[in-house]
């Protein structure tokens, strides 16, 4: 039995073995499902289609209404009123209505649904942020969910893994967005394709849960399967008062093997942008300043968090969103928004001409609360700048963390948020 | 399993966002969001899918949402297969249940044009190009079942003994 990593070990406990290898296929049990308001209606239709019956187990299912929340149309609302029944006939445990929880990711991980050495699907592609709590978890389609949903089971690939490592001094300006795009924009769009990306190294030994959860959310945008963090005190803290299930702690084997190694120094990197149309176009802001935006929004399950917050509060505070610009702002989830109530933290943001909408993606998938017109230029924390994004297909979305986001809102361009930021020479 | 069809070409990357934009989700019904397809990419492209298309795609096709009515809108505008040199995981699988074809193969993408009768043998591992044959890396047994039945949903019928 050769030495095993934290992705295939997870893999072989799910699947009852003592060790597998890339490239099987394994029939694994899952530990929790989630899926949500947009990939809920298909889900429940391809269930009946699949001759429907009673969901393997209520107590394991968490549903949760996010993406059009408040019901924007018709269509959504009626949406919604399916997935109510859904829940309610199934008996499904966990169920985070209409200001009951906030976007999917950050209630998973939150309300403990998420522990380390499970393996969990999710009807979403950035799923793959649990990693970061040192799960296997992943996005799947409708129909996947509709099966597992039925058997509690899946089938799936071991992958490869991806081993990247940070070294360095982690400076103070810099954030867990600027360090994952700065990979995405060295690994490539599908440079981690059906891997599992490893994240590690004392950069990330050193960095907060909020961090990891943006870098393991996007490891998707290099195509990986699911994006890992080991666990170590951070995890645990994190976990303790949120999970109250046993759970068995996985970490990789001494000798492990990784298809592919990276090592970054991340001592001298700047904040980092992704430019139109590609996730994987990345430069540093000080390549892009300059370019006029007419939105900026903080928010998504990306970088919608406290610390997300309180560093677009402390770029902010004392200015004024530029007039030439408007500066959209939503907390990842009702406990976030409630503590950055308390923090005082969207007091600042409102003071400087913030407009704070309701957790929700809305924006960051163009469906409400910030659509943007045919020309317009958006800058946002969120995770995807693809063409239409959010929004006309005439109009642009660069990517960047909170911290430039913020700076760029008061200047009404691209901004190094350097200048804004305590501390920083 | 064979399948023919008249060639239409994509780039690198064509991602989920212009294969169905979020504004068209919430739609379930197929025909509806097969009217769509790829209108992210190009206004008229829904146009140009008719009934028997073979998409060929470059890189990293399918990348980035799960939303499944991507597979679902493609293959409700006629598209009967996408040949691609590689694709992002979640589309893959999401392909294959909803019983749309799909094979890596490399080297088609730069060989092949607009227009071009294309065969692939899913079962050998062949596509016959014009004046050409690529190989690609058979499907396992398992998924080619569950495209035999049409997609996972009639999989699992058959397997509750359910009728399809």
């Amino acid at each position: 039995m050769k030495p095993m990593n934290i992705a295939e070990k997870i893999l072989a406990k799910a699947s009852g073995r003592d060790y597998v290898e890339p490239g099987e296929i394994v029939d694994a049990k899952v530990d929790k499902v989630m899926f949500h308001d947009l990939t809920g209606p298909m889900t429940l239709k391809v269930f009946e289609e699949m001759g429907g019956g009673s969901v393997w187990n209520p107590d394991r299912i968490v549903v949760i209404f996010d993406h059009i929340v408040p019901a924007s149309s018709i269509t959504a609302a009626e949406n919604h009123v399916k997935l109510r029944k859904f829940v309610k006939v199934q008996g499904i445990k966990w169920f985070y209505d209409v200001g009951r929880g906030g976007i999917c990711h950050q209630v998973m991980v939150e309300k403990g649904h998420v522990c380390p050495g499970e393996l969990i699907i999710g009807a979403d592609s950035h799923t793959c942020m649990y990693g970061a709590l040192g799960a296997f978890a992943t996005g799947v389609g409708a129909t996947d969910m509709a099966a597992t949903l039925l058997t509690g089971r899946i089938w799936l690939r071991v992958p490869e893994a991806v081993m990247v490592r940070y070294t360095g001094k982690m400076p103070r300006y810099l954030s867990g967005k600027d360090l994952i795009l700065y990979t995405i924009g060295e690994i490539g769009a599908d440079g981690a394709n059906y891997k599992a990306v490893i994240y590690s190294g004392d950069v990330i030994r050193g960095l907060p849960m909020d961090d990891r959860f943006t870098m393991s959310n996007m490891a998707v945008e290099m195509g990986a399967k699911t994006g890992i963090v080991e666990p170590d005190d951070v995890t645990l803290s994190y976990l303790k008062d949120r999970v109250s299930e046993c759970f068995t702690i996985l970490g990789s084997d001494r000798g492990a093997e990784y298809s592919e190694e990276y090592e970054f120094d991340v001592s001298d990197i700047e904040p980092q942008v992704a430019c139109p149309y590609r996730v994987d176009n990345v430069r540093p802001v000080s390549e892009v300043e300059g370019i006029s935006v007419d939105q900026a929004f903080i928010g998504s399950c990306t970088n919608g968090r406290l610390s997300d917050l309180r560093i677009a509060a402390e770029v902010l505070k004392g200015h004024k969103v530029s007039r030439d610009t408007r500066l959209i702002v939503i907390p990842a989830s009702q406990d976030v928004y409630r503590e950055a109530l308390r923090e005082g933290l969207i007091d600042v943001l409102l003071e400087s001409g913030a407009m704070i909408c309701n957790p929700t993606c809305g924006p960051c998938i163009g469906v409400h609360l910030g659509v943007l017109s045919s020309g317009e230029v958006c800058i946002a924390s969120i995770n995807r700048n693809f063409i239409g994004r959010m929004g006309s297909r005439e109009s642009k979305v660069y990517l960047a963390s909170p911290a430039t986001v913020a700076a760029s809102a008061i200047e009404g361009r691209i901004t190094d948020p350097r200048r804004y930021l305590k501390g920083i020479a | 399993m064979r399948i023919e069809g008249i060639v239409v070409k994509v780039g690198d990357h064509i991602d989920t966002d212009v294969i169905i934009p979020g504004r068209y989700l919430g739609i379930t019904d197929p025909s509806e969001l097969g009217k769509h397809a790829l209108e992210g990419l190009d206004p008229s492209f829904p146009a140009r899918l008719k009934p028997g298309v073979i998409l060929v795609a470059g890189r990293n096709f399918g990348c980035g949402s799960s939303r499944e009515e991507a597979p679902v809108a493609l293959k409700a505008a006629g598209v009967r297969c996408i040949v691609a040199e590689s694709f992002a995981r979640i589309f893959y699988r999401n392909a294959i249940n909803v019983g749309l074809p799909i094979v890596e193969c490399s080297g088609i993408h730069s060989y092949t044009r607009d227009g071009d009768r294309l065969s692939v043998d899913l079962s050998s591992g062949v596509v016959e190009a014009v004046g050409r044959q690529f190989r690609f890396k058979p499907l396992p047994d398992f998924i080619l079942r569950i495209l035999e039945d049409g997609g996972l949903t009639n999989y699992i019928r058959k397997l509750r003994g359910l009728p399809t």
